[in-house]
């Protein structure tokens, strides 16, 4: 038996995810008596897999073949699957981001496992194998029964605590029988976000609507973003007016995130929007008017123009610093 | 080529949610078609309308009881020039996956099919990658852009922390969302009457397994009241944000 976790890197550095998966796995693994084994597919460092140790990843499978490096789901999940078959892994986790959500339901398929999206706690119980989620886009919870003998599981980012174990991992370098031949999808350019953190995994999150009134306007969202670590993000008329990136558009049909601490900024607080931010731990909401719904889901609310709130708010945080 | 565009028969997200007896209770709910598989069908119809495309019929293709024939028409008002209904309850991403697999499986010709990411109820982010496993077809996850030339795709895909282009031979599924069209497209009152002459077929399914269940839903805890900081002192927040919510 083991619990068996998918991580990823990125310029040959695991994702803060990654560790909060393995976290996530040893947590299960202990409750049911099993194993934490990692799978890692890149080129990474023996230092940066021993990493995964100190969560507490008993094993760590590496294959650091230059030639399975583009993701193509339908050869990772092959495998993966092998991967898990080899190690009678009866759970799989992954992180709930873009190759989670293109890998977990073509494994459950190939498993036959159950699969819960989106986890953001331990299961209730293990037999049977219960897990407790949200469903309408937050706007209610459920307990999700798995009735198959093997689970996937999809983790949401910033949901669970990193906690070391400090384990001394076994590492295997592997080499699958399978051919890279069977890559069906070429990458024929790709733009990497530099030097930004990436939304999904930041802590802390500074967001603009359509009341910062203008693109040019988002200096002070930046630059407080800057002052705090931040990511910036904005709500959907935002982005559907090219203001910003849709990379940066939260909510229902955008990015759910979970960070920490979310500032928003002139924005309304639709239930659209509020289904990707609600989990955050701490919403702001700075906006003019006192009736906002944002103000419901709020922990702290200015009523006040943001263009004027933002820059005393950077003031302060740079006297914080001081 | 055809494109099959996956359709899920969501509430409305305005919807106020409210559970009866822990079940989810569907009285006066407004029905839609899932926002994602909205701009996939809106993308479909842009690639049938581009002359240079190779793409020359969008056909529907839903789980439902009969019940979701009105969204069902609604995706025909906007364009779609044929639907499928599978006469099933869908029980969970899996079977409701499997169902789809089985009827596309029997489809010979020149094809793409695609899926939103999620739908709007359960969330469950896996139709369309338990598709193309069942289908045993390659797919791709995160689209934000596609485009066809010849036997092959060009898609944008979103990957953490950047934007990939991809190639890829078709048949695959598309797994899309946001970006893939600008805005979902309205039906015009010359597609709704259209609409009622376009072929609808009803299927009906072989016997089939959920291996998930939903049990016991609830409303979110209540959250505690809003604390309100004065404008002008709103430098006070980032000291209570430093010493009481203890997040900076
Ligand atoms: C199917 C569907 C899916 C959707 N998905 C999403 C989604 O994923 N994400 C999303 O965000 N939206 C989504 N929406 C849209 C959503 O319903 C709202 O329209 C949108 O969130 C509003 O964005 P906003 O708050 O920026 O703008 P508005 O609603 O226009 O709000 C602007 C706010 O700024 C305030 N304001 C104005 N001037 C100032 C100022 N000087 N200083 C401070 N405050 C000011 C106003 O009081 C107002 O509250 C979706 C809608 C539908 C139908």
């Amino acid at each position: 038996m083991a619990v068996l976790v998918f991580t990823e890197s990125w310029d040959g550095k695991f994702k803060k995810s990654s560790f909060e998966l393995v976290s996530y796995a040893k947590a299960m693994a202990d409750s049911i008596g099993s194993k934490t084994i990692a799978i890692s597919i890149a080129s990474v460092s023996q230092d940066e897999l021993n990493k995964l140790g100190i969560y507490g990843a008993d094993k760590i499978i590496s294959l650091s073949d230059e030639a399975f490096k583009t993701l193509d789901n339908q050869v990772y999940t092959k495998l993966i699957a092998e991967l898990a078959d080899r190690e009678n892994a009866n759970i799989l986790v992954l992180a709930h981001n873009n190759t989670g959500k293109a890998l977990a339901p073509r494994l459950s398929v190939r498993l036959k496992a159950g699969l819960v999206s989106a986890a953001v706690e331990l299961p209730s119980s293990y037999d049977p194998f219960r897990v407790y989620k949200k469903v309408f886009s937050g706007k209610g919870f459920v307990h999700q029964v798995v009735k198959t003998q093997k689970k996937i599981l999809t983790l949401s980012s910033n949901s669970f605590e990193l906690i070391e174990s400090n384990t001394t991992p076994e590492i295997e370098e592997y080499s699958p029988e399978m051919s890279a031949v069977e890559i069906k999808t070429t990458v024929v350019d790709i733009q990497k976000q530099t030097g930004k953190l990436i939304l999904t995994d930041a802590d802390i999150v500074v967001s603009g609507g359509r009341g910062m009134k203008s693109p040019d306007n988002w200096g002070v969202i930046e630059e407080l973003a800057e002052l705090l670590g931040a990511a910036t993000a904005c709500s959907r008329p935002v982005s559907d007016e090219g203001w910003r990136p849709h990379s940066e558009h939260t909510g229902q049909t955008g990015k759910i995130i979970a960070p920490n601490l979310y500032i928003a900024a002139g924005i309304s607080g639709a239930i659209q929007h509020l289904a990707g931010v609600s989990s955050s731990k701490c919403i702001v909401a700075i906006n003019t008017d006192k009736d906002a719904p944002i103000f419901e889901d709020a922990d702290y609310g200015i009523i006040g123009d943001a263009a004027k709130v933002l820059p005393e708010l950077i003031n302060a945080v740079k006297e914080m610093k001081a | 080529m055809k494109i099959f565009v996956c359709l899920a028969n969501v509430p409305d997200t305005t919807t106020k949610i409210k559970f009866t007896d822990q079940k989810f209770d569907e009285t006066g709910v407004q029905w839609v078609i899932n926002p994602w598989d909205e701009l996939a069908l809106t993308r479909a119809m842009e690639l049938k309308e581009d002359t240079e495309s190779p793409v020359k019929e969008v056909t529907v293709v839903t789980v439902g009881t009969l019940g979701s024939e009105p969204t069902i028409r609604k995706a025909l008002a906007i364009g779609a020039d044929n639907a499928v209904r599978i006469d099933a309850e869908p029980e969970d991403s899996y079977s409701v996956a499997w169902l789809l697999s089985e009827y596309l499986k029997n489809y010979e010709g020149d094809h793409l099919v695609l899926t939103g990411i999620e739908s709007s109820d359960y969330n469950g982010f896996a139709v369309g990658g338990m598709l193309s496993e069942f289908l045993n077809v390659p797919s791709v996850s995160g689209v934000s852009a596609l485009d066809i030339e010849g036997d092959h795709a060009k898609v944008s895909r979103e990957i953490d922390g950047g934007l990939e282009q991809v190639v890829i031979k078709t048949p695959f599924v598309a797994i899309v969302q946001k970006g893939i069209a600008k805005e979902p497209r309205i039906p015009a009152m010359r597609g709704i009457m259209m609409a009622r002459k376009k072929p609808l077929e009803v299927v009906s399914p072989g016997s089939f397994d959920n291996i998930t269940e939903m049990l016991d839903f609830e409303l979110p805890k209540a959250k505690p009241q809003c604390k309100m900081i004065d404008p002008e002192n709103a430098k006070d927040l980032i000291g209570l944000l430093q010493n009481e919510a203890k997040v900076l």
